[in-house]
């Protein structure tokens, strides 16, 4: 029977975070994407700081965890804000048309 | 614990800028709604007291330090200054917001209260004395530049600009926080203070180093220093002007206040792992600010490589790791702000009939139409380029001699050089004014601009006279870091 123990959950952690990372980097079409990646690799953090605080018997990680899922909540919030204003005066959300200003 | 409502106030004397900041944003907020976008002129009033209101309970607390909410929160000497030149830059920021924003029916009351939330959040940066207290004002001031980025709401680069700040600033503080999470998973604690020690006794492992790097990339994106950068010129050029102006200033000075007492702070025991990675962000920043704004024609743009190769150059004092690095730091950033503030209000009165022009040729021939202007605005330039005796001259003295100081001498050969390239674009604009064929006329600078470049012009030629206690200032604030 196989125990999961504290590396497992990091590599779950590390693997959703590289994820989130390429999902924003090779994401082509759409900014909805770059926001649930952005979701994806917060929620990674999370894994990580719950599962520290559990192996090590130290509330701090789960507060954290807290705070990290709250201020999540809001940058969602003001990140769709954003994106209506932005669909608003170019009618697309299309990550290749973000190309008023180059150089 | 305390008892008594004045024994419990007077414990937490030491949030009090902090809480006059939120209740005077809340405040301006219920005025804003029930006079319904009338009366601005009191509300940027107000927004700009409630700033300076902050920055004077601050001097009046006097020298000691203090640690609040079991110890994630202090105030030291360090904390006071870099709090009260973030407040100063902020009020001006502020104060050269209003004709610009009421000429391009810009002026909305919300403006103001992000500000004063933004800066809240600064205050926090500036004081936080671990990771919760970091990420927690590091939000607080992000999400509310995100809102102000895209304040033009119905021009397209403005909304352009608030979602590429988004975006690569969302990025940046998920590395923070995995950095974070790392961090303390591998030394048990989220406290600065524990963090050292438990660096001390433990030695460094390679998941609080690798925790350190990814904690640095969300650092160093704040300051907008390369590879990081991508959003600053972008942010610049795309948001409203005096936004840039607020960005140019407060926010670099938090950041980098933010970055010292995270290094010196809770990895003084891995200084050699660090100071790798500082050296290498400082040189990338200063040759890219020099090199990339060679071609810019616009002079938010060209502002924002500035602001780039400036950082670098901060970065050098930081690099040291001693405490003279950090007073030179601390030097730089009081000279950087002056100097950019007054930069930005010439930037602010470029301005003709038909609305705001920002192209660096609209500056040509400001000699022949306002002489005063250009010549305070060549002083900057010869001070941002760091020619002496000049503000800008010292800044980089102090910096490149810390670097020498602690062996650093190829990166101080790399920032002179840096330094000599970047000069081309600075002397560019004073060609520009001076010797080419005069263009049309600005409309007459409004008096608030007038006044903060009047100002900052006298700061930068009479540097010298105060020379002295600002290096005094400077090294106190850098010794309560190293006690």
């Amino acid at each position: 029977m196989l125990e999961v123990g504290l590396p497992h959950y990091l590599s779950v952690a590390a693997i959703l975070f590289t994820l989130g990372i390429f999902g924003i980097f090779l994401n082509r079409k759409n900014v909805i994407v770059i926001l649930m990646s952005i979701e994806l690799m917060l929620l990674a953090v999370n894994i990580n700081l719950v599962a520290f605080s559990a192996f090590q018997n130290n509330l701090t990680g789960q507060i954290f965890a807290l705070f990290v899922l709250t201020v999540a909540a809001a940058e969602a919030a003001i990140g769709l804000a954003i994106v209506v204003v932005y669909y608003r005066n170019k009618g697309s959300i299309a990550v290749d048309d973000i190309h008023a200003m180059k150089g | 614990m305390p008892t008594s409502t004045a024994s419990f106030l007077g414990a937490y004397n030491s949030v009090l800028p902090e809480v006059i900041l939120v209740i005077g944003a809340m405040a301006l907020l219920m005025a804003g709604a029930f006079l319904k976008g009338k009366n601005m002129l009191f509300i940027s009033l107000a927004a700009f007291s409630i700033l300076i209101l902050a920055a004077v309970v601050l001097y009046m607390q006097g020298n000691g330090t203090t640690a609040l909410f079991g110890g994630s929160f202090i105030l030291d000497p360090f904390a006071r200054l870099m709090k009260i030149v973030t407040l100063i830059a902020a009020a001006l920021a502020v104060m050269m917001s209003y004709d610009f924003m009421s000429r391009a029916n810009l002026w909305k009351y919300e403006f103001l209260v992000l500000i004063l939330l933004a800066t809240a959040g600064m205050m926090v940066m500036i004081s936080a004395n671990d990771l919760m207290a970091l990420y927690l004002g590091i939000e607080l001031q992000s999400l509310a530049l995100y809102v102000i980025a895209a304040f033009n709401v119905n021009s397209e680069r403005s909304s352009e600009a608030g979602l590429k700040y988004f975006v690569l600033g969302a990025l940046s503080s998920g590395m923070l926080l995995y950095g974070a999470s790392l961090i303390y998973g591998f030394t048990g604690a989220t406290g600065f203070a524990e963090i050292a020690s438990s660096i001390k006794t433990a030695g460094p492992s390679l998941g609080v180093v690798f925790g350190l790097a990814f904690l640095l990339v969300g650092l160093v994106f704040k300051i907008s220093a390369v590879p990081f950068h991508m959003w600053t010129p972008d942010v610049y050029e795309g948001s409203p002007t005096p936004v840039t102006t607020f960005f140019s200033a407060a926010p670099k000075i938090a950041a980098m206040a933010m970055i010292i007492r995270v290094l010196y702070g809770a990895f003084p025991g891995i200084t050699p792992q660090w100071q790798q990675i500082i050296v290498f962000v400082s040189i990338a920043s200063m040759v890219l600010g020099a090199f990339a704004a060679i071609g810019q024609t616009n002079i938010k743009r060209l502002m924002a490589y500035s602001s780039i190769g400036h950082m670098g150059f901060a970065l050098v004092g930081l690099a040291a790791g001693t405490q003279i690095g950090v007073q030179s730091v601390v030097i730089y950033m009081i000279i950087y702000a002056i100097m950019t503030l007054g930069t930005f209000a010439c930037i602010l009165a470029m301005r003709r009939e038909e609305g705001p022009v920002e192209n660096i040729n609209d500056l040509a021939g400001l000699a022949k139409n306002d002489l005063t202007m250009a010549f305070l605005l060549s002083m900057l330039m010869f001070s941002l380029a760091g020619i002496p005796p000049l503000a800008g001259f010292f800044g980089k003295y102090y910096v490149l001699l810390a670097a020498i100081k602690a062996d650093l001498v190829p990166l101080a050969i790399i920032g002179v050089l840096a330094s000599v390239v970047g000069a081309y674009y600075y002397l560019r604009i004073i060609k520009i004014m001076f010797f080419d064929e005069a263009a049309e006329a600005f409309v007459p600078m409004h008096a608030t601009l007038r006044s903060v470049l009047v100002a900052s012009g006298l700061l930068v030629i009479g540097f010298l006279a105060y020379l002295g206690p600002l290096e005094a200032i400077a090294g106190a604030a850098s010794k309560s870091l190293f006690n």
